[in-house]
Formats: structure tokens, C-alpha cells, sequence
């Protein structure tokens, strides 16, 4: 009998048994999804609304304050559930599909800041390139759903499911700047990549699900812990893929080639959006895995992670010292910032978990303030990101000048900014693990690192203004530096949480440590 | 050979079977055919239309769109078939859950007849 008869000889029985009682669905918990829900439904509000609406001009302002006002309710759904997670009810929700506990609690907070930031820097960025707005937006709604997904998902398919929404989203506002062929240039290219590492990752997934029967993480560790694998080929393999499909979402090395070029295409204000909510949703997702599921194979990928974050350290710091353009110089900061948060991972100690959230949450806060400086640095076309385009921007706005160098010196993990307390916590937790060689390394790249981010803080400061006479053609854009409110709101509370985390660290590590006890 | 191994044995024995069909249709044909090359011979078919200029060359965006709109509808009829089978089922849970489901397909077609998607230009 072929296995089509089969299955029409068996379907009678089942349907049978099942007609009378309809199918068992999952209660749902609506406070649990509610984050994610609320972006996607304001993501589809906002595109239905603004297609139905007539004035374009009109539309564009409406945008950016219903998307910063669907990050904020969204936001207010994390609260109920903080404090749910606190009171020790921890739970999962749709059938053991997602974790609701402090981590996710933590990364649902941190994405809707960065959705926040990114829609004031975008508001300008869209005025000033003559784009269409709404789009950008929604994608970015959606983009940030994903994110949320993967951050509580306790299931691989779920996990997977967040990573394309988060991804796919991404692609498309990579390339939204319509003009510009970097942009588009930046789009395919992420999308080509992007799309093979999802495969790669979903064969990860395919794999591990070989090895344990089951692509639910808790189901993965119970079967790890009852049971010793002989051959354990098929669960590695596994693992190493998911490892390279994440790899390439948190780009570390060696597996970070479409960094530089994305960030550097891509609009501004997304290039931020993406080093701050797509790290860390791979970051999320990375540690989730990692840690529930094969929490029990620590062996297998503690060397593993300790590979990746010294290289992605190392390769990131050497080859921003030779770039001419800041957006390519902070992709390859990224890729190093990266290895630095692995630090805290491969540590695998409480501290070093919770140094790795702290460090996260901080990194999104200053990148996102950074790239806030370097859109309206960029000027019209969104295309002065040279070195020399930094040359004495302290006499043309002192405002930018100043937010930018405490965004560097953060980056470089300077005392009483919020980069010195991230970059602390992680080589602490690497000292108490006793993984002496990486704290070392560590200390030792700060100290290349501090070099390209001081050589900009230079060129601001003491860099004479003369590049604008020599390009007669983009004098009178340099000389003036529109800044429009929003985009100055934004980049002040990103100067103010950086420095606020940095003199009063306490608040955040506590607020780290919580998420992790939950 | 474990029984995992010997379930697959099926698609070995296929594929052997694709490969021999495939070669020997060609091999069978290359013997009997008759031989005289001709330049319009290697022209690259197009269902007998002459091509015309490159493989390179710009086509209407609209395809594309319409293209992409079919897909849409493709997957959601995808979906929609095996629900509408079991109906009885997944009962009301089911029937609300095709309906939000519908429902943001129709907010996609709502878009995308805003943007004059939907006009042949």
C-alpha cells in the first residue's frame, strides 16, 4: 500500500475521534505576546492608514509620532510582565512555544528603546533625502516584532520564525533609500548572505532536532540531561550551524564579510537601528540557545565562542584602524564590539551573563547615538562619512562635537561613560572565570581600539575646517549644519543614559542581574 | 545497514533510475539522430520567437508586481485549502484565526491598491 491509501485509510478514525471534540488550542496569554503583538498591529495600522491617507507631508510627521507612540505602548506591556517575572512567576505561554522571564523581559524593553531612538533619527533622515515615510517605519515595526520573537522564543521554529521576520525587514530598509546605489547595493548584498545564513541556521535547527527529538529548548536540555549521546556527530553539527547562522546576525568573525558594506550603504539612522536591535536580538537569541538548550554541552562550545570572540575582537579593532570612512570604521568597531560581548558568553558565569546584557543595552544606547550624530553629519545624499568630513566639527556645532566624542570615548570604554562599565564587566567575568589569555586579549584591543576612535575625537577638536574651501562645491552644506529637533532629542538621551550609566552603573546592572535570576 | 539507512535506499534506487532514464533517452538519440549543425541552431529558444537583444535586458516592473501579488494570493490559497478541509475540526478558534489571518492579507491588497498596484499602467 502506498502512503497515500495510507493516510486516506486512517483518516476516517481520526476524524472521527476528533469531531466531537474540537481541536485542543493553547491558551493564549495575551500580557506574555503582548509587546510583540502591539508593534505588529501598530505596523499594520500605520501602513493601512498612511496608504489611505491623502497628504504626503502630513502623513510623514503622523508616522514617526504613531511609531514612537506603538514602541511606548509596547513598552508598557513589559511592565505588567517585569513585574510578573519578579514575583517569581516565571513562565512559558502558547504551549511551552515562549519563555516569559526576566531575559526576555529585558530584551523586549531594550528593543522598543532602540525602535524609539531610531524613529526620532528618521524623521530628519526621511525629510532631508525627500523619501516616502511610512514604510520605513512599518518595516521597522515589524523589524523590532522579530526581535521580540526571537528574544523570548523557547522553541527553534519560533526562534526561526523571529530571525526571518527580524531579517526580512531588514533587507528592504537596508535599501530604502531609493537614490542611492550603495543602498541598494547594501540591501542585495545583505539579503544574498542573510538569506544563506538563515539556511544554514535552519539546517543547524534540522540537525539538533535529529539528534534530540525535539526543537523545543527545554525538551532539548531535559533530553541532554537524561541522556548520554554516543554519536554525537549529528547534535555538534548542529550546533556549529546554528552557531554559524547567529555568527553572522551578531557579525562576529569569521563570518562578519557583510558588515562594513551594509552598514556602510545602508541609511544612517537603519545602520544604527541594525547594530543595536539586530545584535541584539542575534545576541539574545545566541544566549538562549546556548544556555537553555545545550546549556549541558558547554564543552562543545565554550572553545568555540572563545575562537570567535577573539577574533572578532581582534580583526574588527586592526581593520577599523585602517578605514577612511566613519560608517565603514564603526562596522568594524561593531564586529569588534561583538567579540566583546561573547567574552561575557564564554565566560558562562552569572557575572558574565549579566555583563553581556549590560554591555548589549549600553552598546545599543551609544551606536544608536552615534549614528544619530553621523546622519546629520552625513548631510544631504547621506554620503559625507569620510574622516576629513570630521575636521573641525567642534567650531561648525559643538553640540554634535560633543555628543560624538562622548559616543567614541564610550565606545572606547573610557571611565564614567557607560562603554568603561560594559567594557569592565565582561573581562571581569572573564578573570573570574580564570580564562586569563581572553581578558588580556581584551585589555590589549581596548587600547587599538581607543587609537581610531580618538584619531575622530582629533579631528573634530583640533582638525582645521579648511576641507570645505577645497571642495568649493559642498561649501555652504558643511559650513551649515541642519539639525532638525528630533534627531537632537534623540542623540541628547543617548548623551544622557551614556553618561548617566556611566557615573551611576548600579541601576543597570541590577536591572541585568534581575533578568538573568528570572 | 540500520533501518534508517535502508528507508533511504528507495531514493538511491530513484535516482539511479533518474540518471540511467536521463542518459540513456540522450545517449539513444545521440546515436540515431542525424548530424548538421547550423548557426540558427544554437540560437537560445524562446518558444519559437526570435530573441531579441540580451539576456541582460530591462523588463516591466509591472510583471514584477503582479508577479509578487500572485504569490501572495498563491500562499494564502495554500493555506486556506487544507483549513477549509478540516473546518469542523479547529471550530471557532480555527475560523478566527483564518479570519485575522485573511485580514492582513487584505490590508497587504488594500496597500497595494493605494499604491496603484493594481492599474495597468
Amino acid at each position: 500500500m502506498n502512503v497515500l491509501a495510507q493516510a486516506v485509510a486512517e483518516t476516517p478514525e481520526v476524524a472521527q475521534g476528533a469531531i466531537s471534540a474540537t481541536l485542543a488550542t493553547p491558551k493564549i496569554d495575551w500580557i506574555a505576546v503582548g509587546p510583540a503583538t502591539v508593534l505588529i498591529a501598530g505596523a499594520l495600522l500605520l501602513i493601512v492608514t498612511s496608504s489611505l491617507a491623502k497628504h504626503t507631508k502630513w502623513a510623514r510627521g503622523f508616522a514617526t509620532w504613531f511609531t514612537i507612540g506603538t514602541a511606548i505602548a509596547a513598552g508598557g506591556f513589559t511592565f505588567p510582565l517585569w513585574d510578573r517575572v519578579n514575583h517569581g512567576r516565571s513562565s512559558s505561554a502558547l504551549s511551552n512555544a515562549l519563555h516569559v522571564d526576566g531575559f526576555s523581559v529585558f530584551f523586549a524593553m531594550l528593543t522598543v528603546c532602540t525602535v524609539a531612538l531610531a524613529a526620532l533619527v528618521l524623521d530628519g533622515y526621511l525629510r532631508r533625502e525627500e523619501l516616502e515615510g511610512p514604510e520605513v517605519f512599518v518595516l521597522m515595526l515589524l523589524s523590532a516584532s522579530g526581535g521580540i520573537i526571537m528574544a523570548s522564543a523557547n522553541d527553534l521554529i519560533v526562534l526561526f520564525l523571529g530571525l526571518e521576520i527580524l531579517s526580512i525587514a531588514l533587507y528592504v530598509l537596508a535599501g530604502s533609500h531609493l537614490r542611492r546605489a550603495e543602498s541598494q547595493e547594501a540591501a542585495l548584498k545583505y539579503f544574498v548572505l542573510g538569506g544563506f545564513s538563515s539556511a544554514v541556521f535552519l539546517y543547524g535547527i534540522a540537525l539538533t532536532y535529529g539528534a534530540t527529538g525535539s526543537t523545543n529548548l527545554t525538551e532539548i536540555a531535559n533530553y541532554l540531561a537524561a541522556n548520554i549521546i554516543v554519536h554525537n556527530g549529528l547534535l555538534v553539527g548542529g550546533l556549529a550551524l546554528m552557531l554559524v547562522g547567529l555568527g553572522f546576525k551578531i557579525a562576529a568573525v569569521p563570518f562578519h564579510v557583510w558588515t562594513p558594506d551594509v552598514y556602510q550603504g545602508s541609511p544612517s539612522p537603519v545602520t544604527g537601528f541594525m547594530a543595536a536591535a539586530a545584535k541584539a536580538a542575534g545576541f539574545s537569541a545566541l544566549l538562549r540557545i546556548l544556555l537553555t538548550g545545550l546549556g549541558s554541552r558547554r564543552l562543545d562550545w565554550q572553545p568555540i565562542i572563545w575562537v570567535l570572540a577573539i577574533a572578532s575582537m581582534f580583526v574588527g579593532a586592526v581593520l577599523a584602524v585602517v578605514q577612511s570612512d566613519v560608517k565603514r570604521m564603526l562596522a568594524y568597531s561593531s564586529i569588534s564590539h561583538a567579540g566583546f560581548i561573547l567574552i561575557g558568553l564564554q565566560a558562562g558565569n552569572a557575572v558574565g551573563l549579566s555583563s553581556s546584557l549590560v554591555y548589549l543595552f549600553t552598546y545599543a544606547i551609544v551606536v544608536l547615538g552615534t549614528f544619530g550624530v553621523i546622519t546629520v553629519v552625513g548631510g544631504r545624499g547621506d554620503s559625507r562619512h569620510g574622516l576629513d568630513d570630521y575636521n573641525g566639527l567642534a567650531k561648525r556645532s559643538p553640540f554634535l562635537a560633543v555628543a560624538l566624542t562622548v559616543f567614541l570615548l564610550a565606545q572606547a570604554g573610557i571611565p564614567t561613560t557607560s562603554g568603561f562599565i560594559a567594557k569592565f564587566g565582561v573581562i571581569r567575568a572573564a578573570a573570574d572565570a580564570h580564562s586569563y589569555a581572553i581578558a588580556i586579549v581584551a585589555m590589549l584591543i581596548s587600547v587599538v581600539g581607543a587609537f581610531f576612535y580618538l584619531r575622530v575625537i582629533l579631528r573634530m577638536w583640533a582638525g582645521s575646517d579648511d576641507h570645505a574651501d577645497a571642495h568649493d562645491a559642498g561649501e555652504a552644506a558643511v559650513a551649515q549644519i541642519r539639525m532638525p529637533i528630533a534627531t537632537q532629542f534623540a542623540i541628547a538621551i543617548s548623551f544622557a543614559l551614556t553618561i548617566a550609566i556611566g557615573v551611576l552603573p548600579q541601576t543597570i546592572i541590577n536591572f541585568a542581574d534581575r533578568a538573568l535570576l528570572r | 545497514m540500520s533501518d534508517f539507512l535502508r528507508s533511504y535506499l528507495t531514493v538511491v534506487f530513484l535516482a539511479v533510475a533518474a540518471f540511467a532514464l536521463v542518459g540513456g533517452t540522450l545517449s539513444l538519440s545521440r546515436l540515431v539522430r542525424p548530424k548538421n549543425p547550423s548557426a540558427s541552431k544554437l540560437v537560445a529558444y524562446e518558444s519559437g520567437v526570435d530573441p531579441v537583444g540580451t539576456g541582460w535586458s530591462q523588463s516591466q516592473i509591472r510583471y514584477y508586481l503582479y508577479a509578487l501579488l500572485f504569490v501572495m494570493f498563491d500562499v494564502e490559497a495554500v493555506f486556506l485549502f487544507p483549513w477549509a478541509l478540516r473546518l469542523e475540526l479547529f471550530g471557532v478558534f480555527g475560523l478566527i484565526e483564518m479570519g485575522i489571518f485573511v485580514f492582513i492579507l487584505l490590508l497587504g491588497l488594500i496597500y497595494a491598491w493605494r499604491k496603484g498596484v493594481l492599474r495597468w499602467v
